[in-house]
This record gives C-alpha cells, structure tokens and sequence, in this order.
C-alpha cells in the first residue's frame, strides 16, 4: 500500500469518517471461529460495491483446527497483492495478537477481543489499541450456546461501523448465507452482527469511510482461484474429469463433481491419480475432452500417462494446483517449483503445453485457453497455477458467458478417410477422431504410445521416429507462433526487467509502481504461456540492462529457479538472474524489491 | 452392453451430446464381414493362444454384426496387448496396466460404444491391480477379458502374479516362492458382475463366453487361460483334453448369483471349472451417473448451459 492512500493514524482525537482507498484487515483467530466467513463477506462485500478486493488466507494442516488467518485488502483502486502489512488487526486471542502484531503497520489498529487478550504495553505505545469483550457481548446478544458460531458476525458488525460498510448490503449477504437454514441461525447471525455494529467504540476509534469506487460497466463476481478455473472449464466446455483427493486440488474437483450433472457431464472419483489421468484420457480419446489434476505427488503419478496423451497426441487438460514440495512437502503453502516437471516431466522427448493463470480472474479464461489449445493441437495442456490463488477471492468483472460458453460435443461426422498421424501437414497439426466415427474407407486408426507409423500401427523406423518426433515437436511450434508477444509493463526499455510467472504478477507489478514512484527504471513482464514460450523475447530482454526472474521456488544446484533455468537455456543470456523465495510463502511486495535492489549492484536508477 | 446410436439427442449419461450419429438403423449396409475386421498380421510366436482370442474376437464381431464404429478395443502393454492392431476397429493401446480406467473413461463417456479391454496377467493383476478391483465394484459397463499364460511373456519370461509357485522364471530361477493371484477369487472379491473362465484351446467355449459377456450390463471379466509357448509350455495342457487333460464346465446345477458357491467353484485346483462363474445385477456406474444427472438435469430443464452456469454465477456477486 502507498502511504498516500493508507490509514495514517490521526494526531489527536478521532477522525470520523476519514476517507480511505483502500485498507487491509488482517482477520487472526483459529480456523474454527469462522474468519473464513468474515473475510468472504468482506470480499463479497467488495465486489457488490465496485471495489477491488484480493484476499489471503492461511489454513492448518491438522484437521483439528488451529491458528488461521484470513487477511482482505479492499481498494476503490487497482488492487494487485493482498498487501504487504495490514492497517487493522483483529485478534481473537493472545496468539494471534502476538503472532500477527508485526505484521500491522506502526500506527495501525488493533481490535481485539479483551476476553482472552492481554494487551502488551510497549505495543500499546506503537499500535492503537482497542480492546471489545467480544466473547462476552456475544453470549451477550445471543446466548452461551451460540457464541462460537457468532463471534465472527459480532466482529463483523464492528469491521462494518468501523468503515462505514454498507449495512443493508451486509445483512443481504448474511441472509443468503444463513437463510437456507433453520430460521433460528439466521436470527442469531443477524443478531450478532447488529450487536457488534451498534456497539459503541466511543471516542476510541475513529472511522473511515471508503472512496467510493469506479462505476463499472459490468457487475462483479467474487471467488476463489479453483472456483473461477473450475467453472471456466464448464465454460469451456469439459464434461468429463477425473481425480483423486488432494489440497489444495481437491476444491476444484469437489466443485466439478457437483457441478457437472447439470450440465450432462460427469466427474469420477478415482483410486489414484494414475487412473484418474488414464480415465481422462480415456474419455478425450472417446471424444469427450477430460479434465485431470492433482497437486505435488499426484502430478508425479500421472507423468507417465501424461507421455502417452503426447505420443498418442489426445487433447487433454492436466490442473496442478502447486504446493510446496518435493515428496508430501508443505500442503498448505505456496510454491512454484513444479515448472519443470510441467514442461518436462515424464520420459523422452514429450513436448506439451504449459500455461499459468496470473489472477483468480485469469483462472477462469485460462481454463478456456487450455482447452481450445488441447483441442486445436491434439496435445496435453497443464494449467499450473498455485495454492495462493487457488484460496484467494478476488472480485472480477462478470465474464459474458453467452458468448464465451462452448459446446464440445464429440464429432463423429463420418470421414472418407483418416490418418491420425499424418506427415505430410507442414506444421504437424493433425486432428483427433474418436471412436463411433465411421472411416467410409474402412481403415480405422490405432491410437497408440508405442512409436507409430501414420495410421498409428508401431514402427521401429528410425526415419519414422525421427518424422513422429518432428511433427511432435512442430505442433508446439505452430502453436508458439500463434502466442502473442507478452506486453512489457512499464517502458519497454529501461535499466531492470523483473520477470515472473502465475501468481506472482500482482506483487511483481505493484513492486514496479513503488520503484517508478521512486525513480527507478523497473518494469515487469509476465508469461502465461511458459511451454513453449511466446516468440520476441529476446528483443524484449535486450531493452533492459538487467533481467531478474522473480519466482517462489529454491534457487538450485545451479544458482536458477526454474523459470530463470529455462530461460537461460533458451536465450543463453547471462543477463538473466534469480531472485527466489521458497518459504511456502507468497512474496510482499517490500520483499520483492528489496531483493531485486541487493542483487542489482549498480542501482536500479536510470543515470 | 448398450445399444446401437441411431440418434442424436443427448444420452443420459453421456457428457455430451454427440453431433453426428453414424449407423441410421435403416441405411442399408452388406452384412460385416472377417474381411472388413482384419487389421495387421498378428506378431505373436506361432503357436501362441493368443491367436485363437483374436479369431475368435473376429467370430463375435462377424457374428454380433459390431459395426466398425460401433466397438473400441483397449489394452494395456504386453504380448497380449497388441491385440488392437489385429482389428481393423477404433482402438486405443494404452501403458502398462492402466487399460481398465483409460476404458472406464471410454465407456463412462460414450454409452453408445461397446468397450473391450484385452490385457496381460501383469497388466490386470500386478501393476493394474489395484485398477482392476476398483472398475470390479464400480461396475462400469465394459468387458475385460485377460489372456492369462501365467507369465511375463512381452519382458520375456518373469514371475507374473499368476504364475504358481515353483514356475521357473529369470526372476525366479530356483521356481516362484510367491502365492499366486486366483484371478476369479479376485474379481468376485472386487464385486464384478459377471465372472467367467475359459482358455484358447476350446474355441466354442471362448465365443460362449465372450458373447454372454457382450450381453451383460456391467463390468463383465474374462479369464481366458492362453498358452506362451514360448515361455512357459504346456502351462494348461491340465485343462485341455487333447493333451491328456481335463475341461470340466461349471455344474449345471450351480447358482451363479451365490457368491460363496462361486467363492468355492474358484477354489478347485487346477484345472479348476470353466464357464460362468458368478453373474448378478447390479447398476453399472454408467447408469448410476446417468441417474444423477436426470436428477441434476430436471433441475435446469429448458435452460442453456450458459444460463446454467449464469445462475451461479448470479449467486456470486
Ligand atoms: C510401467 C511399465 N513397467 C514395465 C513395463 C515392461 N513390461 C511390458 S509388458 C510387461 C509384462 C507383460 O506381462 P503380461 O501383462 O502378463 O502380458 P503378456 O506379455 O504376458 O501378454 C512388462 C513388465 C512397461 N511397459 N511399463
Ligand atoms: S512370448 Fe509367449 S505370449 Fe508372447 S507371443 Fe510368444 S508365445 Fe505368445
Ligand atoms: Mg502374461
């Protein structure tokens, strides 16, 4: 956040209705108090208000329960991060008030439950203090038996007098939440929540007021990044998928599961992911385009598999929903280090496709990429996104869905005759065709992982090794030709190039603004289309004196993380440098450019 | 199985509708012949059991009339799993053991097609084995018939989960020490529906087989005794009359929907009983997933996909 648009702390007194553009509540507790559910009206909140809103959010790996946090940054301009420190704490208990206490700004606010915090005095000279007995005033307002259910709604309502929120809109959400429930939940919730609203924070606090944000065009939704890849594959047209359990995956299969019967399709449960990517693969080579995925060791499982949809060249659409790792790794955090099993897992030479979404909105546009780039080019195409967006909401304009929703009905139109792997197409771009389609002259193809000759019986030619893996090879060409230029952000020419991948483009972006601000010559790039790679960057590096590639993965053996690895290799250029985070953790944005300074020795300034 | 697509309205079950039906019932086509199903000469060993399957697959699709577009062959890898370049048909040769999802996904996707997967020993009960009990008690409409010869012929002469112990292999060159796989115990363990045993050397009882499975709605299994001469010579001369052994079909006076009776029947040391062994009803997974959608379906009656997904989309501002 730039301290132009922060909530400073007033001098003296209260400050009632200041405006903001924008702030950042950090919500800690434990995972059962139901922060999810603040946040997530917080967020909803936001998008019904034509705001900008981007959440984070931390989730225990015990099943039991334990701290969590739910953080919301909400903004009447460009939110890109979920925010690098907050301007209001509230604390639950005395673990989250010492544990997320550094994370809130000097001068910021702390709301916290005077029930079970015992508030420290050297912060309370640093941090404004206001202490509520939350758990008290809601066994209050609802009864002993209710309270664990309606603390959060209780803060809710002080969140909500503090920023002046729209109250009717608030209890309109609260309403669809509850109102499917028993009528008494709904009044305990709308109950709590008025209690912590008409609760006087005297002269305490001051309050704020958001800047009123941008009319939009077009309304908003608001969802998480598994949700919004999850219905831009229904979007897409996918009917059929595959899978087995796994976090932070399994959110997306959950959703497809029970989605997908409305629309005729069908998702299996599988018994591993071996045979959720072979069913998949199945119902793609049946005619029927397949989703699978998983994250960490299921995307191991299904490398083999994933070779034969190369080889056997059927359309398929592979989500790895990047954790930390290797082996179990850290399932509830954030990594990027499974580029390089994405572009090269499995054995031979198998080219595929790779693409990563930037945002929860791009989520759901590149599902439909990866689908159409399936089909079009007979391949598999990984969507590698990650555990960050995977749980965080942002609110993004209302994709258009009459237009943008397709039909992927199987074609089995009878042809006169088909060879499935043709070589005398330049570029290699041959068209799958399922079983049920009659071949009027009565040869009928083989679709195979053993080295094949055109009509897909094996071979051990060498020539005809040689031409399969070239057509192989010159369908992912084609394909890179067809990719547009990523656009530089920032002047295209300048003194320092950050270069990131999937989820990282938010912070990276905003680091670039601060750095401008600050009269440096930083601008970014981003690429979706990580394999094969878009055509022009070279001439794009060549503009900048320094190229630093900023991903969430370990720097190697080598010194590279592994986007920096693949671009060395491709551009053999020593300009490209590493800037690597591994801590399970998203990058701040202060991070980001303190890293790029300590490692751009010559000053990030242009002289 | 299921029946021919004439049509091209959505089918309940399938995950889409098919644009272009192939087999207007009343085109008039000259009946199928052996001819128009034979594909690549067959690589096996002279000698090999696995010729016989293949002729006799060949004699169900002339006989069941199972048009060209009407019939997927899947398989996994191994010697037996060359089958799909034998047939001139749709087919698919999938990776070692995992022919059972990859047809599931077929069959799931695809009501209007017959899905055979022909596999190995290995492929079903060692890498895939895990494949095979779950397509068992999923119960998806499809028929598996796995050529057994009780070794690893492909890889040339390993222990295969089927091989008895004191079978001499590369790998077990003093004889197998391992219990083997009983692979009808097995599929009843797994809840297929329809269980059966029969071995190359006795044609009419292959096709008997195959064409009761072909009729049966569910998961139906396959096991067909089917000699590597190369490998592992006169492994079921036991089970064959001409060499001195014994076929003995399953008694006539067996229940075939008794469980614990086909438990039993399964038991019988070599050469064992041949026939069906167990059949039931069950639903298939196919018309299980066909069910919920018509309920999902009723829901969203008259509305475009995208509306569908507009009303969710509705609940998320
Ligand atoms: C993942 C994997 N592991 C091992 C192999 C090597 N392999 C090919 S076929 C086979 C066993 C074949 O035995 P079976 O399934 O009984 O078939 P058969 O050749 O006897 O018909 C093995 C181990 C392979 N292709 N893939
Ligand atoms: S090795 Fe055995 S199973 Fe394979 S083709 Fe030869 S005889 Fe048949
Ligand atoms: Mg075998």
């Amino acid at each position: 956040m730039s301290d132009a648009t922060a909530i400073n702390p007033p001098s003296s007194g209260a400050n009632n209705g200041a405006e903001v553009s924008e702030a950042v509540i950090r919500i800690a507790g434990n995972s059962q108090d139901g922060i999810q559910a603040i946040g997530g009206f917080l967020a909803r909140l936001a998008g019904r208000s034509e705001q900008e809103v981007m959440t984070f959010m931390t989730i225990p790996s015990t099943i039991s329960g334990g701290p969590s946090i739910f953080q919301v940054r909400v903004g009447s301009g460009e939110v890109l991060s979920p925010g690098d420190e907050a301007d209001v704490l509230l604390a639950f208990y005395q673990h989250s008030y010492e544990g997320h206490i550094g994370f809130l700004k000097k001068g910021g606010i702390v709301l916290y439950d005077s029930d079970h915090v015992d508030p420290k005095p050297e912060w309370e000279k640093e941090y404004r203090h206001v202490g509520v007995p939350i758990s008290g005033l809601t066994v209050e307002a609802i009864g002993g038996t209710g309270k664990d259910k309606g603390k959060n709604l209780f803060a809710l309502g002080l969140i909500a007098k503090m920023f002046n929120l729209e109250v009717p809109k608030l209890q309109q959400l609260i309403s669809e939440k509850f109102g499917a429930k028993d009528a008494s939940v709904l009044d305990n919730a709308m109950t709590a929540f008025s209690a912590g609203y008409s609760h006087s924070l005297g002269h305490l606090l001051e309050t704020f007021r958001f800047v009123e944000g941008q009319k939009r065009s077009a309304s908003q939704v608001v969802m998480n990044g598994n949700e919004a890849l999850a219905y831009g594959l229904i979007a897409a047209g996918v009917r059929f998928g595959a899978g087995y359990p796994i976090t932070p995956w399994s959110d997306i299969m959950e959703l497809l599961r029970r989605e997908l019967p409305k629309y005729g399709g069908t998702f299996v449960q599988c018994e591993d992911e071996i045979a959720s990517i072979a069913m998949a693969l199945g119902a793609s080579y049946a005619g029927s385009l397949a989703v699978t995925g998983s994250s960490g060791p299921g995307i191991s499982l299904k490398t083999e598999a994933l070779g034969w949809g190369v080889m056997a060249e059927v359309p398929l659409v592979v989500v790895d929903v990047q954790r930390g790792g290797p082996s179990t790794g850290l399932p509830t955090n954030v990594e990027q280090s499974d580029l390089n099993i994405a572009c090269y897992g499995g054995h031979g030479d198998s080219p595929r496709v790779v693409i990563a979404p930037a945002n929860v909105e791009d989520c759901f546009y590149t599902a439909i990429e990866a689908v159409n780039l399936a089909r079009k080019f007979s391949v598999p195409v990984i969507i590698l996104t990650d555990q960050a967006i995977a749980t965080r909401i942002e609110a993004f304009e209302e994709p258009k869905l009459q237009g943008l929703c397709q039909s992927l009905a199987p074609d089995l139109t009878p042809v006169a005759t088909h060879k499935p792997y043709d070589l005398s197409i330049p570029n290699g771009v041959t068209q799958h065709r399922p079983p049920g389609t009659r071949i009027l002259d009565g040869r009928y193809p083989v679709i195979t992982g053993l080295e094949h000759d055109e009509f897909g019986h094996p071979t051990g030619s060498p020539q005809l090794h040689l031409a399969m893996s070239a057509k192989r090879r010159r369908k992912l060409q084609a394909l890179a030709d067809e990719i547009p230029v990523p656009k530089v952000y920032g002047p295209s020419e300048g003194r320092v190039l950050l270069v990131g991948w999937g989820s990282t483009q938010g912070p990276i972006h905003e680091a670039v603004d601060q750095c401008r601000c600050a009269g440096e010559s930083v601008s970014a790039l981003h690429l979706k289309h990580l394999f094969p790679l878009p055509n022009g960057l070279e001439e794009i590096f060549d503009g900048f004196t320094h190229i630093r590639v900023v991903e969430m993965n370990d720097e190697g053996v080598y010194g590279f993380g592994q986007l920096a690895g693949i671009l060395r290799a491709r551009y053999c250029n020593p300009k490209i440098v590493s800037v690597n985070k591994a801590d399970g953790l998203t990058f701040k944005v202060r991070e980001i450019i303190h890293r790029v300074c300590e490692t751009v020795q010559d000053g990030m300034n242009k002289f | 199985m299921s029946a021919p697509i004439t049509e091209t309205a959505p089918k309940a079950g399938s995950p889409a509708q098919i644009i272009i039906s192939t087999t207007p019932a009343a085109e008039p086509r000259k009946p199928l012949s052996k001819r128009e199903i034979v594909a690549d000469h067959p690589t096996w060993c002279p000698g090999c059991g696995d010729f016989a399957v293949l002729a006799l697959y060949y004699k169900l699709i002339e006989k069941r009339q199972l048009w060209h577009e009407r019939v997927t062959t899947v398989s996994g890898i191994g010697c037996s799993s060359r089958f799909p370049y034998f047939v001139q048909a749709h087919g698919a040769h999938f990776i070692h053991g995992r022919a059972l999802p990859f047809a599931s996904g077929v069959s799931l996707s695809r009501p209007d097609l017959h899905v055979f997967a022909f596999i190995g020993d290995g492929d079903a009960f060692s890498i895939g084995g895990n494949h095979f009990t779950h397509a068992a008690r999923k119960n998806v409409n499809l028929t598996c018939v796995v050529m057994d010869n009780e070794v690893y012929g492909l890889t040339k002469k390993q222990t295969s989960p089927t091989s008895p112990v004191g079978f001499k292999s590369k790998t077990d060159i003093w004889g197998a020490v391992d219990q083997p796989i009983n692979p009808m115990k097995q599929a009843i363990m797994a809840g297929a529906t329809f269980v059966a045993r029969t071995i190359s050397t006795n044609p009419n009882h292959v096709l008997q087989m195959m064409e009761a499975a072909l009729d049966h709605e569910g998961f139906s299994f396959i096991e067909c005794l089917s000699e590597c001469v190369e490998f592992y010579p006169g492994a079921f001369d036991g089970a064959n009359p001409r060499k001195g052994g014994q076929f003995r079909e399953v008694p006539p006076e067996h229940d075939r929907t008794d469980e614990a009776a086909a438990y039993k029947l399964a038991s019988e040391p070599f050469p064992g009983y041949f026939g069906i062994l167990y059949q039931v009803k069950r639903p298939t997974k196919n018309a299980l997933e066909a069910r919920i959608n018509t309920n999902f379906r009723s829901k969203v009656q008259g509305l475009a996909d995208w509306q569908i997904l507009q009303q969710t989309f509705d609940r998320m501002k």
